[in-house]
């Protein structure tokens, strides 16, 4: 199946209802998808939206009458989303985000790229708050990490991000999807109507006084510090013996995983460490991995973000290096083997 | 004695925070009166704006959301496809729902979202202070135009009822007033109707009201209803713009 | 026989009743403010009111119940 396929119809399986889009390359396949699929199942529904800002309020009003919602887009669409899920931040509501992350800035270009890391883990939108975000790295692995967002999303009540990019959007694997229990999570905040049984809810982010909103918002704040303790995930490969751990996640740690095998083929020891949440971001994961090698190397599309996050994951305790390309252009196994010892691995 | 007249079982009982002569609190009593002669209070979902009323959720007895600025129709849109059975509104003024969220308007209106709109125009931003809103006549002075709005520069207001006609989604379109008890009753009838049309599944309804806002026109609560009187329904003449039952 | 009975605390002085009572009965009383500082309505002549509460419906704060 392809990535975006195999998305839409995990996501319909774990029980999403209602799908808001808008067309842009190259995430349409899962609008596509949706369309044909939201009228097959029970009180399924699609919308092409207007815009995407439409949309992603089209999530936010579905989910707060307490129904599974996602949208779909790629990067630029994704900044027009931010105010909503700003405002599903701040109102605590549950949803789904994908983004295909092209390459920008602006209408910058529709090949792959991973340069929207640090809008969705710092600065998707204005405020102080955060979303979980899951970069899987096969299309298997969207599937499982699609069943995941939904849940996590929510039993936390904050928006969750699936961060592909066109790579993965685009490629095809064969994929079992896994059986499905259902989980049942309360609702009981929804705003669905209150059949004269209980005070009615409201679903707002407005708080007037500014003790107030601080007492929410650190709250939530409380409830990320559980997120972080509860929900890392990550992949090491081949890294107990490492002198060099390379870092990368989604469609550029299976580049870099060529580059290792080649590299051990090679006699250098070299792992790889792949952080599969990027938020929370898995630092106990990455301390371990890194624990006894020399140096680290971290590859991304982009001229460098992840980076940030892996310095200040292991205290700057490893020298850390950077590889990257950006603009679409994918980096080649070659690249990053060439990049491997030029750290240093003895060839 | 019996009581004939008291505050409408929906509208909780707590007071606004809305100017003294604001009639932001009439059309409130209104769609409350409605939603408690149908007897929908527990099947209804209401989105507020931003703007004055942006803190309507604490005013309306139902289940409320808070939209961003101008989402309202979309915020309404998600509710509505995943409720289908449920009641659900927007309550909006002309900054959000003819400026910033136009585009949500407008195609909320052209799918035939089966939600009713009430639309609130007082010409100007209320909440901020009175600046130009889309529906700011040509020469009123506002804070953001100072020496009266020059369409030249400004451009010409914006009538949404004319507008949201044109489209076949719509079900009900109908220019409605505060400044007088049979407007009044009228805006009351129309708010009825649209509530009825979403109950029937008839599509897009809007209820556009023209409303006072005397702190930042600068008059009296009396004076403010003469102004809508005087000035503006001359320029926003009221009456049923679409009625998709009149036209069978 | 009919009287209104104005919410003092409610009520926000604005006086758009009184421009709509049909016999001129409601008028602002100018001796007691409410905790908001208001000045109220208030019905000067009971006797005369014939409940057709117009005062009310002209109300934006829900202030004035009615009663015949």
């Amino acid at each position: 199946m392809k990535g975006n396929e195999a998305l839409a119809e995990a996501a319909v399986r774990v029980g999403c209802k209602c799908y808001f889009g808008y067309p842009i390359t190259p995430q349409t396949e899962i609008a596509a998808y949706m369309a044909k699929r939201m009228p097959t199942i029970d009180g399924g529904v699609f919308v092409q939206a207007e815009s995407e800002i439409a949309a992603i309020n089209m999530v936010l009003g579905a989910s707060a009458s307490g129904v599974r919602a996602m949208t779909s887009s790629s990067s630029p669409g994704i900044s027009l989303k931010s105010e909503g899920v700003s405002y599903m931040a701040g109102s605590d509501l549950p949803g789904v985000i994908v983004n295909v992350q092209r390459g920008g800035p602006g209408l910058g270009g529709i090949q792959p790229s991973q340069s929207d890391y640090w809008q969705a883990t710092k600065s998707l939108g204005h405020g102080d708050f955060q979303i979980l975000v899951f970069a899987p790295a096969s299309v298997q692995e969207i599937i499982d990490l699609t069943v995941k967002a939904f849940d996590t999303s929510d039993k936390y009540r904050v928006p969750a991000m699936i961060f592909m990019d066109g790579l993965l959007g685009q490629m095809m694997e064969p994929v079992t999807f896994p059986e499905l229990k259902h989980n049942q999570f309360d609702k009981s905040w929804a705003c669905n109507g209150h059949g004269n049984k209980r005070k009615h809810n409201i679903i707002n982010s407005l708080y007037l006084q500014a003790d107030q909103l601080e007492s929410i918002v650190l709250e939530r704040y409380k409830r990320y510090e559980t997120i972080k303790q509860e929900l890392h995930m990550a992949e090491s490969y081949l890294t107990e013996d490492a002198d060099i751990v390379v870092v990368a996640y989604g469609a550029t740690a299976r580049i870099v995983k060529s580059a290792v095998v080649k590299a051990r083929s090679n006699g250098i020891r070299v792992g790889m460490f792949r952080p599969i949440t990027l938020w929370p971001f898995p630092i106990q994961e990455i301390n371990k991995a890194v624990e006894s090698c020399k140096s680290v190397l971290c590859v991304e599309m982009s001229t460098g973000q992840m980076v940030d996050d892996v310095r200040l994951s292991i205290n700057c305790s490893k020298l850390v290096h950077f590889f990257g390309r950006t603009g679409g252009v994918v980096p080649t196994p070659m690249e990053v083997f060439n990049k491997i010892v030029e750290l240093g691995g003895v060839n | 004695m019996a009581i004939v007249f008291e505050r409408p079982k929906s509208l909780l009982d707590v007071s606004t925070s809305y100017c003294p002569g604001c009639t932001h609190g009439v059309a409130h009593r209104l769609v409350c009166e409605i939603i408690d002669e149908m007897g929908i209070e527990g099947d209804t979902i209401g989105i507020c704006p931003v703007g004055c009323s942006v803190t309507a959720y604490d005013y309306f007895g139902c289940d409320m959301i808070e939209a961003p600025h101008g989402r309202a129709p979309a915020v309404a849109t998600g509710v509505k496809r995943a409720n289908p059975n449920k009641f659900v509104f927007t309550y909006q003024g002309d900054g959000d729902l003819a400026a910033i969220g136009t585009a949500e308007t407008v195609h909320s209106a052209t799918r035939g979202e089966n939600i009713t709109v009430i639309f609130i125009n007082n010409t100007n931003y209320g909440m901020t202070g009175g600046q130009m809103a889309p529906t700011t006549l040509p020469n009123q002075v506002t804070q953001t135009t100072p020496y009266g709005r020059d369409t030249k520069i400004a451009g010409f207001p914006v009538r949404v009822c004319e507008m949201l006609a044109t489209l076949d989604g719509t079900a009900l379109v109908q220019r409605t007033a505060l400044d007088s008890i049979a407007h009044i009753n009228d805006c009351k009838k129309a708010i009825r109707k649209a509530f009825k049309y979403q109950q029937e599944k008839k599509g897009f309804s809007i209820v556009e009201i023209l409303s006072t806002c005397p702190t930042n026109w600068g008059m009296t609560p009396l004076e403010s209803l003469e102004r809508i009187k005087n000035e503006i329904i001359p320029y926003y003449p009221l009456g049923v713009y679409k009625d998709i039952d009149a036209e069978d | 026989m009919a009287q209104i009975t104005v919410n003092f605390e409610k009520c926000k002085g604005c006086a758009l009743c009184t421009s709509v009572c049909p016999k001129k009965i409601v008028a602002i009383q100018k001796e007691k403010r409410n905790s908001k500082g208001y000045f109220t309505a208030t019905c000067i002549d009971n006797s005369q009111c014939i409940g057709c509460t117009m005062c009310a419906i002209m109300c934006p704060d829900c202030a004035i119940t009615v009663e015949k």
